[in-house]
């Protein structure tokens, strides 16, 4: 067993602004206290902004850039004065550094995308924040389980967080990573996507979930809780038995903790 | 078999997209097309369901489009410049955009130096009429006949063109009593089964080989030589049919028809790239050759070709080098045709020019890579996006070239995911998902002017409703607690269940297919408050 002490600590002081995400929040309450529980453990103070509410994708993604912008303002305004801030989904984070600066050209405010660009720069996934700023891919975690992992289209090709989130999947002591056919492709959730298009949205979670529960893993594991809820939506409808989790719920998990 | 049935040949098979019937009471040329104009398809989700539930293009789909993808992947990874191709294929095309007034000039000065004429078609209907005029001008020379029964008449032999299916070229000679005869292979299986293409490469991909040969036996020999009797599924004698069939219509046709891959500047080029050399044949045995393009199509240099005829084959048929390219500049004696015309067609493009946010779409060189990655093109195809263009391409530029009125055309953007695949193999690095996004800004932006001229203000609708009111709840995090406090409440009601199944609309878009966990009994936030600020609720 690894202990704390053992894997590298984060300098002394690192702050981090936890951008829990809303639906995270509402949702799956479990994965930001996971995110709390191993950067703490990691050496990291981690702070809560209470003016936090979303990163506004679910507008932008419709269409509707004029009401994304307001939501915009808000993330700017409760995260300027953070150096670092640390999300569990590579969705949001991908947008907060991929649409906010654009929306700031789109309401005509240079102020507001210049900020909110210098915002998103100091945005990250929490496998990035984990690799790249902490400089760790073993964080001492421990999850005797067999699982999969879907590397989401956002998480892959927007924040592109590339292979660390395998990296420290990989780490973890006891688990077995089985490979997943055509991880790459889509599951079909696509935010507004699945509601506007719910046969093709289905017929691709479908497909998806075939390929989960082939692979004999117990857990699905992920970087984003709502790919995850759309591919264990169907698991669960077909009693799959793979269990749905977050990556950073297996990097909190410890041995002689239950998980 | 009479004239008159010709018009009805489809029945007896079972229909794909659309109803095969007859577009004209009269005599046709050629095979009808389905009944209807593209546009007036329904919207995208509804014509989606109808093509999802079609098993035999499911899995000619899956088949293929994985097959290709597969491919492609392997042949683009060979190469270490690959990134270094792309980026040189977007910097080219964007100054070619840059640019394109003048290098439009130079094109046509050097195509008329080479012996070429220039025509230019502000839109489909003007491209056509020109089109109409040089065949018959071209056939009025020729003192042929106009019976259209099988002797040399009033046809054309064309080379696989989307240019030509955008604007509707087929059946507008049908309409001038000209008949049009693809002759590329799938196009053949598209045209005699009263049917549309699917897909820009491989228009019918949607078919398997028993459908084709039924569609030949049946009928081939109501435009010409008929299909052997004894005719099998093998893909080696049915191409050997349509070769057969084919033969007859390339010795006798007067005038070719082609569009263009690439028309470079500086030498009056132009260039056409495929696979079965069908397109060789109709770029040469006719007398008259009449290739229309779309104006982006235009490249500076003929050494910009070196870049785009490895981005091209390698994205689209996934081969290291393209089986037959032609290039060709001006009429020669002797040697092929001996009155080229070249139609420089508009379309929408200038318009699509003038938006800066949405003019990398004009850099797209038809190789169909991203329809080949989508996950939503593989499971419908492209009989559901109501356009020539299917696709993530054509999901950005069918609105683009035609707006946002109608209500396939509006449902288009949101005809994806928003997955990122596309971009990733894009040759010319269009960022296909930031058009998707900034298309569908487009069609709110149309909805909400054109709420303004009735009298159902645009918020009534449902989904702006929720839109606004979630915005205005998110941009401040006091109405978003206020707002969630309630979340928690179903949890702790709903007690040990953690799953629901089927619920009402809207939520049955859901969970028609899908559980939905219950919500926690305690949010995130609350959980903070309680444990690390000390906040007692």
């Amino acid at each position: 067993m690894t202990t704390v002490d053992e894997v590298r600590r984060a300098p002394a002081g690192t702050r981090v602004a936890l951008f829990a995400t809303c639906a995270n929040d509402v949702m799956f309450p479990q994965t930001p206290k996971a995110v709390v529980t191993l950067l703490e453990r990691l050496g990291c103070e981690v702070v809560f902004p209470a003016g936090q509410t979303c990163c506004g994708q679910a507008f932008t993604n419709t269409g509707y850039f004029d009401e994304a912008v307001p939501v915009v303002r808000n993330y700017v305004r409760t995260f300027r004065d953070y150096d670092y801030i640390v999300g569990p989904s590579g969705s949001c984070v991908g947008s907060v550094r991929h649409q906010h600066e654009m929306l700031g050209r789109h309401a005509g405010d240079p102020g507001l995308a210049r900020e909110a660009a210098a915002v998103a720069a100091r945005t990250y996934d929490i496998s990035e924040f984990v690799v790249d700023v902490l400089g760790m891919t073993d964080v001492g975690a421990y999850f005797p389980h067999k699982v999969t992992y879907h590397p989401t289209c956002h998480s892959m090709r927007v924040a592109q967080v590339g292979d660390k989130p395998m990296r420290l999947l990989q780490a973890v002591r006891g688990i077995t990573v089985l490979p997943l056919v055509d991880d790459d492709r889509c599951c079909g959730f696509g935010g507004t996507f699945a509601m506007k298009n719910p046969d093709i949205s289905t017929a691709m979670a479908g497909d998806k979930a075939r390929h989960v529960a082939d692979t004999g893993a117990e857990y699905l594991v992920a970087g984003d809780n709502l790919c995850l809820l759309n591919i264990s939506g169907v698991l669960n409808r077909q009693s799959a038995g793979v269990k749905p989790i977050h990556l950073a719920e297996i990097l909190a998990s410890r041995e002689g903790e239950r998980t | 078999m009479s004239v008159q049935d010709r018009t009805s040949g489809a029945a007896g098979r079972a229909p794909v997209a659309g109803l095969p019937a007859p577009r004209f009471e009269g005599v046709r040329k050629t095979p009808a097309p389905p009944e209807g104009e593209l546009i007036d398809e329904p919207r995208f989700p509804v014509a989606a369901k109808r093509e999802l539930e079609l098993p035999v293009q499911r899995g000619n789909l899956h088949h293929a489009m994985t097959t290709i993808r597969t491919k492609r992947a392997r042949v683009t990874a060979e190469l270490g410049h690959w990134e270094e191709l792309r980026l040189a294929g977007e910097a080219i095309k964007n100054r070619t955009l840059r640019h394109l007034d003048s290098y439009l000039l130079q094109l046509e000065e050097n195509l008329t130096a080479a012996g070429a004429v220039v025509h230019w078609a502000r839109d489909a209907a003007e491209a056509n009429r020109i089109v109409v005029d040089l065949v018959r001008e071209a056939l009025a020379d020729e003192d042929v006949t106009y019976d259209g029964t099988g002797e040399a008449g009033a046809e054309v032999v064309k080379v696989k063109s989307m240019v030509t299916q955008e604007i509707g070229l087929n059946e507008a000679l049908e309409e001038a009593g000209i008949a049009a005869w693809e002759t590329d292979l799938a196009e053949i299986i598209v045209q005699l089964g009263h049917d549309r293409p699917s897909h820009f490469l491989v228009p019918a991909i949607h078919r398997n080989r028993a459908e084709v040969r039924e569609i030949f036996l049946d009928e081939m020999g109501n435009y010409g030589k008929p299909a052997p009797p004894d005719l099998d599924s093998e893909p080696r004698n049915l191409a050997g049919a349509a070769r057969l069939h084919l033969r007859e219509k390339f010795l006798r046709a007067k005038v070719g028809v082609s569009g263009a891959n690439f028309a470079v500047a500086e030498s009056g080029t132009l260039v056409i790239v495929e696979s079965e050399g069908n397109g060789r044949m109709c770029l040469t045995l006719p007398q008259t050759l009449i290739t229309v393009t779309g104006i982006e199509k235009v490249l500076p240099t003929f050494d910009d070709l070196e870049v785009f005829l490895q981005l091209l084959p390698r994205s689209s048929t996934a081969e290291r080098m393209n089986p037959y390219t032609s290039l060709w500049t001006g009429p020669r004696a002797g040697d092929g045709p001996e009155k080229m015309h070249v139609v420089l067609l508009d379309n929408g493009r200038t318009r699509v020019l003038s938006d800066p946010q949405g003019r990398s779409a004009l850099r797209c060189i038809r190789c169909s890579a991203c329809l080949n990655v989508c996950p939503v093109y593989e499971k419908v195809g492209g009989h559901a996006y109501g356009s020539v263009y299917p696709g993530p391409i054509g999901s950005i530029l069918t609105p683009q070239l035609r707006g946002t009125s109608s209500a396939v055309d509006k449902s288009l953007p949101f005809a994806s995911s928003l997955c990122g695949a596309c971009f990733d193999v894009c040759p010319v690095r269009i960022p296909i998902p930031d058009l998707l996004v900034y298309m569908r800004h487009q069609v709110v932006a149309a909805k909400k002017a054109e709420a303004k001229n009735t009298r159902r203000p645009f918020l009534t609708h449902g989904e702006p409703a929720a839109m606004t009111a979630a915005a205005w709840m998110m941009s401040d995090a006091k109405r978003w607690i206020a707002a969630t406090k309630g979340a928690g409440i179903g949890g702790k009601l709903l007690g040990r269940a953690d799953h629901l199944g089927p619920l009402p609309w809207p939520a049955s878009l859901w969970t028609n297919a899908r559980d939905v966990p219950v919500p926690p009994k305690e949010s995130f936030r609350s959980w903070w408050q309680r444990e690390r600020e000390g906040n007692q609720r």
